[in-house]
């Protein structure tokens, strides 16, 4: 019946296994020092067992010193609850007053290992009034054992306990179904738990979940596998906790290396120590500086133990770069063409950990990834019941309350969403008057400009917004316009690589047009930028939103009958794409002025000079792809710079653009 | 993915790393509790590769209670000298002077007295704002619930009650004026973990932890070395030669040794794995009561 198992090592508890007999230490050491560390949580409402269960794994593993267990004789004897059998709880209830009341207040830390595994478990209390100190033991854990009592079933806390954990992304969780001897090891029981906890976790975000009955208090499935429960095929608890794959758990994709330390020895040593957040760093590789967004490239990744060519999380190591860049703790190390969002307005869960209430005005101090800034709220989304899940709309949190919120921060940080990299999505809140850590969050996302809450739109919320727009009642028809301008509205768009020649057409064409009775107008990149748009800077992200402003400006231009001239790189097909949405289809034509990037780089050197020292970053046709159209309105090149404005003339006279007559 | 994956003690070692860094960047004028101990000879190697090729950038502290094992301060003068250190030895002189010691005072006053107010007053002299500590949470069970950023007030207290939430690796090392932290990087590592770094790493440590012939008296079940001839001679003549090592290094006539043959780094770990007694009861100041490490810890003691 239980021949799948497949590994059933864990049943000798000797630290030196098989070979207790011609133990060679040495071989033992050099094998113990390979072992991976796993770090677990445990949760379950008091009394499920949780300490029993905990004590057992330390216990069966050999980890319980002798005198700590003639300690524990002893104080089974005072004040312990299990009668005359050893009480295991009492080994881990280590701070007096809890201990008095019999029940665990805080997150304790305790460890065991095997012969294949450290584990390292957070063991935290149950109650709703506990939820923070779950939270804490969840952030770092890589599983989580649920308990549940068999007689019990799934209860309030069950459900309460799952989110928390989804909440704080550990990927896998166990369900132990405990004190099976109650209920006679029956499999319909424990069938019916499973099924019932099925149907809950599936609205919750968990990718592997696993289901074990046991029986802590007499070791059954604990260590050894289950010898009452023949019906159960899986392994007992420890087997699979030593077996569970977690390495391919972090985020070796996207390569954050959030500056924590700048060691200077001296003047000729300049390096950048950090713990690599998540991806690999490459010796080598070219890298880019946030905010300043200079680019270089790693020369040497050094450690104490020699240089590596490469690094990953969670290894803390120092490098050195190429090129001389400043620098500071709370920069980060990032790849071009992977960037983290750098923004200062986004969306988290946020849970309270303090005993004094949020007070929604107060400005506190946001830590997250080694960078320290101010940071407001801007608005609390809802609310979550932590037992029924139901959201609820409030205006402040209390202690172990957890929500949706929107934040502002004083200087942009560079984040991921929680989701996909739990190093560069969470923060700590610190309120700078006494200090405490009151709040912590996982980010979820930016937010799009559409989306951003009253305080930062100027008006209460999007929907509000939009039920009052009216649309005026304008006194003006377009046929009146046309019949006033003699052309019809059109949005010029001139896109090419920086240096192609597209300003000097659009001052050109502009000046023509006008000349020949035109009513124009010429929006480009440096009248824009220096007002509309001076708080965006050159990513592809604020690039997007540069345009989108364009684009409104455009429309609204049209509209009034007036023809708009916009030189602008729009380097990519989605941005255009974007633009032609919002001027709409018919009046959007697009002029590409194809230049050779020797022609633009002889053209317009200083740019391109100082990309080449890593002075700026982000140039489209360097670092930054420029993705020609595929089908523009007109294809122009800088060499026909005599005829190319005539070209543009002769396109809106035959279109009828301009002029109409 | 597997060739991406670190062992326990490479984990472990990032981890330290990481919480040492975060000290020297947060912090204006740390400082490292150097026991000469074991863990503490860790936590040095830890710093040191930390800041490679640096220097470490803050100095350690030594708290003699001016009853140390006379190798354990050979070992500390010898190692700093040899390794560049910058050691800040600190003793309670006026206490000292007044002939405070264990054979004298008793056990708990001499504690009080030349460790903990030696501790407190060596941290105020230099107005240090963080102190490093090489305890672990393994070594007690009060331990096991302690914070890696242990937060102090102004009068060095710890109150159980009151410590901030510590999530992922995000530590808060904000504190007015006058408070302190003290800062555990080891506390995650058992003390199997300690020796296969020791063994790994090749750091030196103090003799005293290897088995030799010393002269021991037993003193109500705890083996007692005699160190020197403060040592009253009633109790002294009683020593017999044994083959003893000792597990935690502290006053010698406050810790007691066992009796083994283990003279490597290999025996040692043997012997643990097999004989197992928990390294604290070796330290005499434990049998006082009941939560009794609490208790100092309330004081201000590590
Ligand atoms: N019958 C039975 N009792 C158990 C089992 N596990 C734990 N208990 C008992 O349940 C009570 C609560 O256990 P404890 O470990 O303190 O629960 P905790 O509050 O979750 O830490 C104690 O009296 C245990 O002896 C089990 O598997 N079977
Ligand atoms: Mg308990």
């Amino acid at each position: 019946m239980k021949n799948d198992k497949t590994q059933n090592t864990s049943t000798d508890n000797s630290p030196f296994g098989e070979a207790r007999g011609t133990l060679d230490i040495n071989a033992y050491l050099d094998q113990d020092e390979k072992k991976d560390l796993l770090r677990l949580l445990t949760a379950g409402s008091v009394d499920d067992g949780k300490s029993t269960l905990i004590g057992r794994l330390l216990f069966d593993s050999k980890k319980i010193y002798e005198d700590q267990l003639s300690a524990l004789e002893r104080d089974s004897k005072r004040v312990g609850h299990a009668g005359e059998e050893i009480d295991y709880a009492l080994l881990l209830d280590g701070l007096k007053a809890e201990r008095e009341q019999g029940i665990t207040i805080d997150v304790a830390y305790r460890y065991f290992s095997t012969n294949k595994r450290k584990f390292i478990i957070a063991d935290t209390p149950g109650h709703t009034q506990y939820t923070r100190n779950m939270v804490t033991g969840a952030s770092t854990a890589n599983l989580a054992i649920i308990l549940i009592d068999a007689t019990k079933g799934v209860i309030t806390q069950t459900r309460r306990h799952t989110f928390l954990v989804s909440l704080l992304g550990i990927k896998h969780v166990v369900l132990a179904v405990n004190k099976m001897d109650l209920v006679n090891y029956d499999q319909k029981v424990f069938d019916e738990i499973v099924a019932d906890y099925k149907s809950f976790i599936t609205q919750l975000d968990v990718p592997d979940v696993n289901f074990i009955p046991i029986a802590a208090l007499k070791g059954e499935n604990v260590v050894e596998p289950t010898t009452l429960m023949p019906w159960y095929h899986g392994p007992s608890m420890l087997e699979f906790l030593e077996s569970v794959h977690i390495s391919s758990d972090r985020n070796f994709d996207d390569m954050r290396f959030p500056v924590q330390y700048v060691l200077r020895p001296d003047l000729d040593f300049r390096g950048f120590s950090a713990r690599v957040a998540s991806g690999i760093i490459r010796k080598g590789e070219k890298i880019m500086v946030l905010p300043s967004r200079k680019t270089s490239r790693i020369k040497e990744i050094i450690t104490y133990d020699g240089n590596l060519d490469e690094a990953f999380p969670p290894q803390s190591v120092t490098i050195t770069l190429e090129d001389e860049i400043d620098i500071s703790r709370g920069d980060m190390i990032v790849y071009p063409d992977n960037l983290p969002r750098i923004e200062r307005h986004f969306e988290a869960n946020l849970v309270w950990m303090d005993e004094m209430p949020m007070d929604p005005n107060m400005q506190l101090f946001l830590k997250h990834a080694n960078n320290t800034t101010r940071v407001k709220f801007d608005k609390i989304q809802y609310k979550v019941d932590v037992n029924t899940l139901q959201k609820s709309s409030i205006d402040h949190f209390e202690l172990n309350e957890i929500g949706r919120v929107v934040l502002t921060t004083n200087k942009a940080i560079f984040f991921d969403p929680y989701k996909k990299n739990r190093s560069t999505g969470s923060f700590i809140l610190i309120d700078p008057m006494t200090n405490n850590t009151v709040a912590v969050g996982m980010i979820i996302d930016k937010l799009s400009a559409d989306d951003l809450p009253s305080k930062i739109v100027d008006d209460k919320t999007l929907e509000a917004n939009k039920s009052r727009i009216h649309k005026g009642e304008c006194l003006i028809s377009d046929a009146q316009r046309q019949k006033r301008f003699n052309q019809n509205p059109a949005t010029l768009w001139i896109t090419g690589l920086h240096g192609s020649g597209k300003n000097e057409l659009a001052f050109t064409l502009e000046k023509e047009m006008f000349d020949a009775g035109a009513t124009v107008v010429l929006l480009d990149g440096s009248s824009i930028r220096s007002g509309l748009s001076n708080e965006l800077d050159f990513s592809p992200t604020d690039r997007a939103e540069h345009l989108r402003r364009v684009a409104h400006i455009s429309k609204l231009l049209n509209d009034q009958g007036i023809i708009t001239i916009c030189s602008f790189i729009s380097p990519d097909e989605n941005i255009r794409k974007q633009v032609i949405q919002i001027i709409g289809e018919d009046r959007f034509k697009l002029i590409h002025m194809d230049a050779t990037m020797e022609f633009c780089k002889k053209n317009k050197p200083e740019l391109y000079e100082k990309f080449e020292e890593g002075l700026i970053a982000n140039l489209p046709g360097a670092d930054l792809q420029f993705a020609a159209p595929e089908n523009p309105t007109l294809m122009l090149k800088p060499e026909n710079r005599a005829t190319n404005t005539k070209t543009i003339m002769e396109y809106l006279a035959d279109h009828k653009i301009f002029p109409i007559v | 993915m597997t060739e991406y994956s670190l062992s326990h003690l490479k984990e472990l070692e990032a981890e330290a790393i990481h919480i040492i860094r975060e000290v020297a960047a947060e912090f204006e004028n740390p400082v490292m509790l150097y026991s000469i101990g074991k863990d503490s000879s860790v936590m040095v190697r830890l710093a040191e590769k930390a800041f490679y090729p640096g220097k470490v950038p803050f100095p350690l502290m030594h708290i003699d209670s001016k009853w140390k094992f006379k190798e354990m301060v050979e070992f500390r003068d010898n190692y700093a000298r040899e390794n560049n250190w910058n050691l800040i030895v600190h003793s309670n002189m006026a206490a000292f002077e007044a002939g405070v010691g264990p054979f004298t005072h008793g056990s708990k006053v001499h504690t009080d007295v030349m460790k903990t107010q030696a501790l407190l007053e060596g941290l105020g002299k230099y107005k240090f704002d963080a102190a490093f500590g090489g305890a672990r949470r393994d070594e007690e069970k009060s331990r096991a619930k302690e914070r890696i950023f242990s937060f102090r007030d102004k009068f060095h207290q710890w109150d159980p009650k009151n410590q901030r939430p510590e999530l992922w690796d995000i530590y808060n090392a904000r504190v007015h004026k006058g408070e302190s932290i003290r800062v555990f990087p080891i506390s995650n590592w058992t003390e199997l973990d300690i020796w296969q770094y020791v063994r790994l790493e090749k750091i030196p440590i103090v003799p005293l932890y290897f088995a030799k012939e010393r002269p021991i008296v037993n003193v109500d079940g705890n083996l007692i070395m005699v160190d020197d001839e403060r040592m009253p001679k009633e109790i002294a003549e009683k020593a017999e030669m044994k083959m003893v090592r000792f597990r935690t290094l502290g006053c010698y006539p406050l810790t007691g040794a066992v009796e083994s043959e283990a003279d490597t780094i290999e025996k040692i770990v043997e012997e643990m794995m097999t004989v197992t007694v928990s390294e604290r009861t070796t330290r005499v100041i434990d049998f006082d009561q009941d939560g009794s490490m609490e208790q100092k810890k309330r004081e201000g003691y590590f």
